[in-house]
């Protein structure tokens, strides 16, 4: 029971620890990034009305959607060495893997958000004489993400749950991290408790920001 | 690109047995499709326990409902596997928790379905919640001004609606469900991803492996989807739910 468990290998190994949290955050904000800009860009060439290039992008987030993300995670690791003709290592692996998986969902969000703006507003920038580019730029990007910005986050807190699937490919992240502790000084159970102590508060944190955040910029 | 392909490879027997890989990823396909429909049922039925909760006027089922879906949603899947697997087990009384270690039947599959499954009940329980939610506040108090109590208001006017409204939703969750059975890789069960990792190892031919796995994966998506579209049009009200898929 709970009082057979020592969780003083906690304190002592707490530097190895937040080496792990950290790439598990840089992760996060890498693919973060990376995939609200690249999941911008399909968007708009989802909706650009060309051909070619609409359901090229369809198709890429079609297919990155119904695999799933730990799949991925192996394809990326196993596919990168091949194309590139040297290993990159786990952690760059992830890196790619990441920000090109989340990219898909992000566009998804992004599609939704440039659709919730009435029509009459691209009409209107086109009749004031601008052009596909700045139109988007100016008109409705500005209010797409502002619409957005919460289910963004939201994909953002599922994205830092989902980091801990390098697992699969051993890269160190908070998780690796506190197996490793756990193995080495014979506390697996502990650590497990306490990396999924750290996975709730962060996210519950972070969740409760995305709820303040959903009423203060609404747009009314 | 240097990459010696090898399609046969499927009919190829595995280094140590006399199976062949394509009978490996029958059996492990067997593991995805059972652990994904098991967690299935229990996330349908706990979370719709748990999503009706949260919509009673009852505080005390309320706060609960809210508790279960936050401490499900917020700490990784994989984590939760891991928990279930070694943590669960420790917190047992001894004799029981000497079973689970040793001698509990299929323990992995045991694991991942009911990780798996609770982790997507807090999904589905937010769901069903939004689908009761999006229903008018008039038929609930209709149904308590006719003299039904509150469990036949949900049974007879509610939860007919909400669930016919919450079907797009729950076909996406189905699908995530297989999806999600991937992560049972971790607790050792011989699913399709812990299979294809086992299968490049041994065959060296990870393309086609990953390859025909993904194939399987999509085909149980596209299963899953096919049913859930059966199931919508033929509980589909008229003239009041929008013709979809």
């Amino acid at each position: 029971m709970l009082a057979g468990f020592d969780f003083s290998v906690i304190p002592a190994s707490l530097p190895f620890l937040w080496e792990g949290l950290q790439f598990t955050v840089r992760l996060t904000v890498i693919a973060m990034t990376g995939g609200i800009v690249f999941g911008t860009l399909l968007a708009m060439a989802r909706l650009s009305g060309i051909a070619p290039l609409a359901s090229a992008a369809a198709w890429y987030v079609n297919l990155m959607r119904s695999v799933p993300l730990v799949l991925v995670i192996l394809w990326f690791f196993l596919v990168i060495p091949i194309v590139i003709g040297h290993p990159i290592g786990a952690e760059n692996s992830a890196i790619i893997t990441f920000t090109a998986f989340e990219a898909a969902y992000y566009s998804e969000i992004m599609r939704a958000g440039i659709q919730s703006i009435p029509k009459g507003q691209v009409a209107a920038g086109y009749a004031l004489g601008m052009g596909y580019w700045p139109t988007m730029h100016h008109v409705v990007l500005p209010q797409a993400v502002r619409n957005m910005a919460p289910v963004l986050l939201t994909q953002t807190i599922i994205l830092f749950q989902d980091t801990s699937l390098v697992y699969a490919i051993g890269a160190k992240d908070l998780l690796k991290a506190s197996e490793i502790v756990g193995r080495n000084y014979g506390r697996p159970v502990e650590m497990y408790v306490f990396v999924a102590i750290v996975y709730l508060v962060i996210s519950l944190a972070l969740s409760l920001l995305v709820r303040r955040l959903q009423r203060n910029i609404a747009i009314k | 690109m240097d990459y010696n392909w090898h399609w046969g490879i499927f009919f190829e027997q595995v280094k140590a047995g006399e199976e062949t890989y394509l009978d490996w990823l029958i059996a492990a396909l067997g593991w995805t499709v059972s652990v994904s429909l098991v967690a299935w049922l229990i996330a349908l039925v706990l979370g719709s326990l748990v999503g009706i909760a949260r919509t009673t006027p009852h505080r005390w089922l309320r706060w609960p409902g809210a508790a279960w879906v936050e401490l499900f949603r917020n700490i990784p899947l994989l984590v939760q596997m891991l928990l279930w697997f070694f943590v669960v087990p420790e917190l047992l009384p001894e004799n029981l928790s000497l079973w689970v270690k040793r001698d509990m039947p299929a323990k992995e599959f045991v694991t991942a379905a009911v990780a798996l499954g609770l982790f997507t009940s807090a999904r589905i329980a937010e769901q069903v919640r939004a689908g009761i939610e999006s229903l008018a506040g008039g038929q609930r108090t209709a149904g308590l001004a006719l003299g039904l109590t509150l469990p036949q208001t949900y049974r007879h006017v509610l939860l007919p609606m909400a669930y016919r409204i919450i079907l797009p939703p729950l076909t996406s969750e189905l699908m995530n469900v297989f999806k999600n059975s991937s992560v049972a890789f971790a607790i050792g069960l011989m699913e399709l991803t812990f299979t294809a990792r086992q299968m490049q190892e041994d065959s060296e031919q990870g393309i086609e492996t990953y390859l025909a796995v993904t194939v399987l994966y999509f085909l149980c998506a596209f299963i899953a989807n096919r049913v859930m579209a059966l199931i919508e049009r033929r509980s589909r009200v008229p003239g009041y739910i929008t013709q979809a898929g």
